[in-house]
């Protein structure tokens, strides 16, 4: 009985930091295109039917994808109640005005097709403001997380570079969505948005990738220890891989009949599973880096327990009705209507 | 001088209060359209697609500010609350995953179905997806009044080194107060949305619109409005008695009672005085409140004498009150006056009409106004008997709070702004339009902009 509780006290947090993972994972993804065509709205006069087209790619979707946010940091909540409280307390700043950000664009959403003629522009305007301050918001803590909330003006440069970097994935997400989703002139002006985003976030990531294993010594010694180091490297490798095949396809786009038009998407979200893979390859079981691992924060195995039961019955149903959405929805963005 | 604890307070109620705003209307609205569909479903009449594409427009954009709204609650425990997951997190945390897991998913992804797809599922998935909306709505609504319920009336739990740990979901989900606050507030919504569309159906038809679509809408708001008021003064009143069995500081709040008396009166307005412990100007009834609470002219009711140092504020939990109780009988005279107005005339008067624009947000009100009373009534605790709200709090400092209170309110204020607004365009537009926004989709129609095709056909009308 006992060994049987303690062993549910081992295993618990595991499958919850890695619901958790899942969950962050396809926020990432999801949101992360809904936030980069946000990103890239263009904004004059003439393009106003490419605004409408880029929304109505997203209309049906936005919403349950910003779910996954709810979840991932309900799931924190739930099974790491200590370390939701400290990571949210060190991000306390940069957490509101993420969620002004995510309040902006989501209404704007709306408001645009619904509001007066003459403010339509405005709402466009604050859709791409409210997706871009969510998108640095979101890269900004993230730099402070990998540094482990140290204070200090080289973890502010870090955090600035991942903003910047983030925003970039998140605009390569949002593009290659575009190049899959729409067709003609919208589609060319998505591949070269894509080829650009894809060179910024590689930048990026190279320099996250150089900085934490530096900065962070436990980092640099569970990357770079013989004979993990041959396994592990194929996580750069492959994301390197990635960047590069997708630059050279990019530059062969749109191709006759459009074949090949989904790949770009899948290459990103490749690039995104390489990333967080990465990351979590660098901190696990540590849930805030260098001060908690999962199993200190791990609420009650009574609690968890209750969780994980409906979690194991309702995710899977999540994941099906997800499908099913993206079933019907299929096909070129300007067949979306509004009914 | 504004601490962390009265700014976190008040960043809390700001938060939750424009929050609920919208749920309370969406939980309800959900199953109007539901009912409109079917109805179309049914009949085949036109009208009530009509009346279906107007109201469904209004949800998408009610329930865009209830997501975005919602996703700021999920980051306050852990911002502005530690203390609060860190004592009753074991309870609270799974009663909310599960609101995310059944609710929120539920309906995020079919609210895309029903509000895109009528073109691209069939008919009947396209009115089960309203239907799974709906279902959605109120499955988040159980979760999160089982919580709050828990926090007013806890039950099965036991405390270990200051932490709560689960003995019986079943205990924790159906607590003494649970069933009385759930539907109290199902009906509360159902009456936020029958006012609400109500209201705005009179808008329109006041504004000239001649269609029936309006008429339909208008019908159906006072009918579910006549039913509900009464059922919702029955169900408050045991949701009062039940309050009055577990948290007897509260109603001595809200009866605004200083000393515990025999034959309490019913007081029908008074400035309570929390420094002098006593009331001024008074107008009672004698002995209501005894009979209404104990059901004996003399029966003792505990007045705020009886709770020293664990009873709640007494002027604002008083008013509110207040202002919940005479909301309800207005709704009560306007809901049947209207429905009566409506069975001798078959169209309402102007007066009348204009009565119910100004009540379109008369549920906000009285819902709001019966939160405040139930959580200022919970005071000085956050979960009772087992956390106060001083020790929950977080230990940032005062300015980082200032400045997200600040942000939020600048941008609920914008927001609610543009949404009363929007809501306005809205009804003006359908005034116009012959159907809204409802031209067949063409290949390459300009389709997710609503103002332009109206400016269109408006041209092409002027030309003829």
């Amino acid at each position: 009985m006992n060994e049987a509780a303690s062993s549910a006290a081992y295993w618990l947090p595991i499958v919850f930091i890695g619901l958790m993972g899942l969950a962050v994972l396809v926020y990432a993804i999801l949101d992360g295109y809904d936030l980069g065509v946000g990103i890239l709205l263009p904004l004059s006069e003439e393009d106003e039917a490419e605004r409408d087209t880029m929304i109505a790619s997203i209309g049906p979707f936005w919403d349950a994808n910003e779910t996954w946010l709810v979840l991932a940091i309900g799931l924190l909540l739930i099974a790491f109640p200590i370390a939701h409280n400290l990571v949210l307390m060190h991000l306390y700043i940069p957490a509101a005005i993420m969620l002004v950000g995510l309040i902006l664009r989501g209404v704007a959403f709306d408001f645009r097709a619904k509001a007066a003629v003459g403010h339509k522009l405005a709402w466009d305007r604050t859709f791409k403001g409210g997706s871009l301050t969510t998108s640095l918001a979101q890269g900004y803590m993230l730099g402070q997380y990998v540094m482990g909330f140290t204070p200090g003006w080289q973890a502010q440069l870090f955090s600035a570079v991942s903003a910047l970097g983030v925003t970039a994935a998140y605009s390569y997400m949002g593009s290659a969505w575009l190049v899959l989703k729409t067709e003609s002139q919208l589609q060319e002006r998505a591949v070269r948005w894509a080829r650009r985003a894809g060179r910024a976030t590689l930048l990026g990531v190279l320099a996250v990738s150089a900085i934490n294993p530096l900065v962070n010594p436990t980092v640099f010694d569970r990357w770079f220890s013989y004979p993990l180091v041959m396994f592990v490297l194929l996580i750069p490798t492959l994301c390197f891989l990635a960047f590069i095949f997708n630059d050279i396809l990019l530059a062969r786009l749109p191709k006759t009949g459009d074949r090949h038009c989904a790949v770009p998407f899948a290459m990103v979200v490749t690039i995104f599973l390489m990333c967080f893979t990465g990351l979590a390859f660098s901190f696990f079981p540590d849930i805030v880096p260098g001060q908690l691992n999962i199993w200190q924060a791990a609420s009650a195995t009574a609690s968890l327990k209750f969780i994980l039961v409906g979690a194991l019955i309702v995710v899977p149903i999540i994941l099906i009705y997800t499908a099913f959405s993206y079933r019907v929805f299929r096909g070129k963005a300007t067949e979306l209507h509004y009914h | 001088m504004l601490d962390t604890l009265i700014l976190s307070r008040i960043q809390f109620a700001a938060n939750i209060s424009f929050h609920i705003l919208f749920p309370t209307i969406t939980i309800a609205l959900a199953w109007i359209i539901v009912f409109f569909k079917l109805r179309y479903d049914q009949t085949n009449n036109p009208v009530w697609m009509r009346a279906y594409r107007f109201w469904v427009k209004v949800f998408a954009l009610t329930f865009a500010l209830g997501v975005v709204s919602g996703i700021t609650m999920s980051f306050q425990f852990g911002t502005n609350w530690p203390g609060y997951m860190a004592r009753v997190g074991n309870i609270a945390g799974p009663l909310l995953g599960y609101e995310v897991l059944t609710a929120f998913f539920l309906e995020a992804t079919f609210l895309g179905i029903m509000l895109f797809g009528i073109k691209r599922v069939p008919s009947k998935v396209h009115t089960f997806s309203a239907f799974v909306v709906a279902v959605g709505t109120t499955l988040s609504a159980f979760w999160i009044i089982a919580l709050n319920s828990w926090m007013q009336t806890p039950s099965g739990f036991e405390m270990r080194d200051g932490v709560a740990f689960p003995e019986s979901w079943l205990a924790i989900i159906f607590n003494a107060s649970f069933p009385y606050r759930l539907i109290h507030m199902l009906l509360a919504s159902g009456l936020t949305a029958a006012f609400f569309v109500a209201g705005i159906s009179a808008y329109r038809i006041l504004k000239g619109d001649t269609k029936r679509a309006p008429r339909l809408a208008l019908k159906t708001g006072l009918v579910l409005a006549a039913v509900f008021i009464p059922i919702q003064i029955f169900v408050g009143d045991l949701h009062g008695l039940n309050t009055f069995k577990y948290q007897p500081q509260k109603v001595a709040a809200m009866e605004g009672l200083w000393e515990t008396e025999k034959g309490a009166p019913l007081l029908l307005f008074a400035i309570p005085d929390g420094e002098k412990k006593t009331n001024h100007f008074e107008i009672a009834i004698p002995k209501m409140a005894s009979l209404i609470l104990t059901h004996d002219l003399n029966g003792e009711v505990k007045g705020i004498e009886a709770f020293p140092d664990d009873h709640p504020p007494v002027a604002p939990v008083f008013f509110a009150f207040r202002i919940m109780i005479g909301m309800g009988l207005l709704m009560l005279t306007v809901a049947w006056g209207g429905c009566y107005l409506l069975w001798r005339r078959k169209e309402l008067p102007r007066w009348a009409l204009k009565t119910l624009v100004a009540m379109t947000f008369a549920g906000w009100v009285a819902t709001l106004a019966g939160w405040y009373v139930t959580e200022i009534g919970r005071q000085p605790w956050l979960v009772t008997g087992v956390l106060k709200t001083a020790d929950a709090v977080t230990k940032i400092p005062p300015s980082h709070v200032g400045f997200s209170l600040t942000l939020y309110l600048t941008v609920y204020v914008i927001l609610l702004f543009a949404y009363i607004h929007t809501l306005k365009v809205m009804a003006l537009k359908s005034v116009k339009v012959e159907e809204f926004e409802t031209e067949e989709p063409r290949a390459g129609g300009n389709l997710t902009n609503l103002p332009k095709s109206t400016q269109e056909s408006s041209k092409g009308d002027s030309h003829e």
